[in-house]
């Protein structure tokens, strides 16, 4: 297990290095560097070289790139060209709320989805092909506007949870609690339907195989048959979509935090975006990769637990 | 096609180019959710592209007297806070978004495409190294590198809608791969490599049109996801610069004005759900329309419980077992039903404790359907009827299925035909073995692990323990269906049913598994129906067998006047194609033609298209089963003389 740790680890290492280099190239191709970005008004050339030689900028583009890295292995991904503050501290600050979201929102999706898709498996007919048609409207609805809508009817209509802001769970966890449910719903709407889908397929195929008629026929209740074997063998693949969705909420983050005004990652990529405040955006990716990372490596271990052939090999 | 045509030795591809897509799109549009998915797409690309000819008002024009009107004649979806009307902003920022989508839906097929087909072709290095890139590019977090790509390229939505079709590419990619390689495997394929045909012919000729379905597919997924990602920027205020109207724009115009106007967010987000819908549905038509799932698989597990017809079949008269022992099993006019067609036309059964019976017969001729339909457990959409039906007294026809479920494993054992796959791959034997021990003697853990072991212990594996431990793909064949016995074992059945149990396994094996049936039948007593097409397994364990063709017994008895004195011609070909009945370099008699499917089987004698002895007689009217002397019955009208029958086990 550790060595499978140990290969994901490595094998990230060119994601992240492909998509800060193409961040350096693209910001190099670019007219207006951030020097400008920090002078904004202020046009006067005198500044403008001083910046770009404290920056660095005045360097070819290799060595601008390879000091960063040297730096990132330090532990240092520079600072922000607005605040001027460390980028690993002003990340650091707001990873806690966008990984509740993510955790909250894949736990939430995987709990609901697979009721769904088992109860579709096993109930079939009409209630199945409307929990189809449903899954099919889910993964249609975009997030921020769904975020919107629980806002308008749990704040603004039933005044149940607050339509914005977020409450450390150091201070208040009742609170906390509250403001977190809605964006929580929010996110997981498109991994519900998505991994209800999945479930309902996996368990079908998982029923039809020849090992379930001999378990059946040899006196196990049905409840037990579905309940734990066809749940079990249909595993491999909705762990698979679990944590495809669980990725794919990462995008999601950055739009349910702008609609309801958490202080997470994403709502600083935002803010960063509309800054070209590159140092910020280029940390939140190299954040981000690392919860891809995570992702599927929890995927690994569970496939290695859930299924004995792919442990072996 | 046509420069291969001459080349004798090309099969011919299955399906041509063009027709496949045309009919993809037929069907397509045959489903009424596939029509309207499609004709939404049209109406709002339409509606879009001629915007500034068919829109009622400008993008921005603003009518202040007016503002935050409900839908009404002069503003059919109503005015934002500036009194600009909705569907005009709707119409004109939906050019934006479709480019935008269409954008990214290009990069992603063209990429996709054509790194796919080089990977999937080529093989080798080539592949791996682009499986490797692909897995770089899976792992890249894709929203947030649209972000950096905006940062740098300020409010370029083509920018960003092209790095999101490249970054997705990488799943096409894996598509087109699989299914490049497993094309360019075919025969046909291979045969025109052979034949001269270079990679780009072949690829345009063969691969293409096959890949079509699935890259149309991901395509109109990835253009669901465009969409989202695309109004999403747009929410975010990243992409088109306000007060040019966008989709996502318009949202965030209905979310500041929530409390003042929340009709806002009907329109601007209905539209962008149910263009989003419309590709998801496209793709799911597109999807079904492709696969080839069988009818007979199940959908749900409802469709799992073998249905019991009311019963109306009249039985025929059968013999009585040749043991003075009475019946454990009997059943009489089993019937085993597909739709209208009966597969199974009525068998009679009686097996007494102790008894082994053979079921023998040709694929086809329903001998896995009858022993299913005993165990109440036929496949999908499959039903039974039978006259009467009983284990032990009880009757099994009036049996809730929550009912039959405790009957199984108790009154009625089962042996599957695979050993490995009839045990379920994800638990250790101990643990599938244990599970059954506990739910049928409601024993603790550890006692059912005693008894578990007990059980591998009389099926004769030499070392339980690890067996316990293993899980199915560790054991050999003949290990696995020791196990399968010593599982069906679990809750002491009165009856056991065996379908084929050593089909699976080798020759050697094959002998051991009987003897340990034999053996088991002997110490425990139960009663046992295999289900076999050899008769070297018949003579060697069973005392009668039955002889079904065509959904028919055709012949049954003790297996000693069976195998020397067939009556039926059905039974005396069986036997003479038998290859343990042949002499030493004799041939093997073939029984010429073949089992007719059920919905073709006559009204009349059903062997008798390929039987030597038919006469005109035969094919008018039904055969009914002719009881002989003790225990035997024939259904013939012109059966084998009864002679001392020299050369079929004259060995």
């Amino acid at each position: 297990m550790s060595r499978l740790i140990i290969t994901r680890l490595l094998w990230s290492i060119p994601s992240l290095a492909i998509v800060t280099a193409l961040t350096f190239v693209l910001a190099w191709l670019t007219p207006g560097d951030a020097a400008r970005t920090i002078l904004g008004t202020n046009t006067d050339p005198a500044a403008y070289e001083q910046i770009r030689t404290q920056l660095g900028l005045d360097q070819p583009l290799w060595s601008q790139y390879s000091t960063w890295i040297g730096h990132a292995l330090q532990g240092d991904l520079g600072s922000s060209l607005f605040t001027g503050e460390s980028v690993i501290s002003v990340l650091n600050s707001r990873l806690g709320v966008s990984l509740t979201l993510i955790v909250g929102a894949t736990i939430l999706a995987a709990v609901v989805g697979v009721a769904i898709g088992l109860f579709g498996a096993v109930r079939g007919g009409a209630p199945a092909r409307a929990a189809d048609s449903a899954a099919l409207v889910g993964m249609s609805v975009p997030t921020f506007w769904f975020g919107l809508l629980l806002i308008l009817l749990f704040s603004v209509k039933l005044p149940w949870f607050p339509a914005t802001g977020y409450v450390p769970f150091g201070d208040d966890p009742g609170a906390w609690a509250r403001s977190i449910v809605l964006p929580i719903v929010a996110l997981s709407v498109g991994g519900i339907a998505t991994i209800a889908k999945q479930t309902r397929g996996a368990v079908v195929d998982a029923m039809g195989q020849e090992y379930v008629r001999a378990l059946r026929a040899n006196g196990l209740p049905n409840g037990r048959v579905i309940m734990r074997h066809c749940l079990k063998n249909a595993s491999v693949p909705v762990v698979t979509v679990v944590g495809l969705v669980m990725i794919g909420l990462l995008g999601g983050t950055i739009l349910v935090e702008q609609v309801f005004a958490l202080p997470g990652l994403g709502q600083l990529a935002v803010s960063a975006t509309t800054q070209h405040d590159l140092p910020i955006l280029v940390g939140v990716v190299v954040y981000y990769t690392f919860i891809v990372i995570g992702s599927n490596l929890l995927t690994d271990v569970a496939y290695g637990w859930l299924s004995p052939r792919i442990e072996e090999s | 096609m046509t420069e291969i045509i001459g080349h004798e030795a090309v099969p011919a591809a299955p399906t041509a180019a063009a027709p496949a897509a045309k009919r993809l799109w037929r069907r397509v549009l045959g489903r009424p959710a596939g029509a309207l998915a499609v004709a939404w797409i049209a109406l709002i690309s339409i509606g879009a592209a001629l915007a500034t000819w068919i829109a009622p008002y400008g993008a921005v024009e603003q009518d202040l007297a007016a503002s935050f009107s409900l839908p009404d004649g002069a503003h059919l979806l109503g005015t934002d806070q500036l009194g600009r009307d909705v569907l005009s902003r709707i119409l004109f920022g939906g050019r934006v978004t479709l480019v935008a989508v269409v954008e990214c839906v290009a990069v992603f097929v063209l990429v996709g495409v054509a790194v796919g087909l080089v990977a999937g072709y080529r093989g080798g290095r080539v592949d791996r190294f682009i499986m490797r890139c692909c897995d770089i590019v899976m792992a890249i977090p894709v929203v947030v590198t649209l972000l950096v790509v905006l940062a740098i390229f300020s409010r370029n939505e083509t920018a960003a809608m092209t790095t999101f079709g490249f970054l997705a590419s990488a799943g096409l990619v894996r598509v087109v791969r699989a299914s490049t390689m497993s094309i360019r495997s075919d025969d046909y394929v291979q045969a025109a490599v052979v034949a001269g045909l270079t990679p780009v012919q072949v690829v345009r000729r063969h691969i293409l049109p096959r890949v079509t379905a699935p890259v149309l597919i991901q395509a109109a997924l990835l253009a669901g996801s465009a969409l989202l990602v695309e109004s999403g920027l747009n929410y975010l205020g990243l992409g088109v610069e306000p007060p040019q109207p966008s989709w996502g724009g318009l949202v965030t115009d209905a979310s500041g004005a929530i409390n003042q106007q929340p009709w806002l967010l009907v329109p601007s987000g209905l539209v962008i759900v149910l263009t989003a819908l419309a590709f998801g549905i496209v793709g799911d038509v597109l999807r079904d329309a492709v696969s080839d799932r069988s009818d007979l698989a199940a959908r749900s597990w409802r469709q799992m419980m073998t249905r019991v017809r009311p019963g109306s079949g009249t039985a025929d008269t059968a013999p009585a077992s040749t043991s003075s022992t009475p019946s454990v099993l009997t059943v009489s006019g089993l019937r085993v039903h597909a739709g209208d067609t009966d597969l199974v036309e009525g068998i009679d059964l009686q097996v007494a404790a102790g008894e082994i019976v053979g079921v023998v017969g040709e694929s086809g001729c329903g001998k896995t359907m009858t022993v299913l339909a005993l165990l109440r457990l036929l496949p999908p959409g499959v039903e039974m009827s039978a006259a009467a039906y009983s284990i032990d007294g009880d009757d099994v026809l009036s049996l809730s299925e929550r009912e039959m479920a405790t009957h199984r494993g108790t009154a009625i054992g089962y042996i599957p035909q695979e050993p490995v796959a009839g045990l379920d791959p994800a638990f250790t034997i101990g643990s599938q073995l244990g599970e059954l021990v506990r739910h049928h003697t409601e024993v603790g853990r550890a006692a059912a692990a005693v008894r578990v072991r007990e059980l591998l212990t009389m099926v004769r594996l030499p070392d339980p323990e690890r067996v316990m431990r293993s899980y199915p793909h560790q054991l050999s064949g003949g290990m696995a269906q020791r196990v399968a016995i010593a599982r069906s074992l679990a809750g002491n059945p009165r009856v056991l049913v065996a379908d084929e149990p050593t089909t699976a396994l080798d020759v050697t094996v094959q002998a051991e598994i009987l003897d340990l049936l034999v053996d088991l039948r002997d110490r425990v007593g139960m009663a046992v129906i295999i289900v076999t097409h050899d008769w070297g397994v018949v003579s060697d364990v069973c005392d009668r067998a039955v002889v079904m063709y065509a959904g028919q017994t055709v012949e049954e008895g003790p297996v000693r006047d069976l195998v020397h004195h067939p009556r039926h011609p059905y039974t005396r070909a069986l036997l003479d194609a038998n290859p343990s009945s042949a002499g030493f370099r004799e041939r093997l008699r073939a029984i010429p033609g073949a089992v007719p499917a059920p919905a073709d089987r006559p009204v009349s004698c059903h062997f008798a298209a390929r039987c030597t002895r038919r006469q005109d007689d035969c094919t008018s009217r039904p055969v009914l089963l002719t009881i002989g002397g003790h225990g035997t019955a024939h259904r013939c009208l012109h059966p084998e003389p009864i002679r001392e029958n020299a050369d079929v086990l004259a060995r």
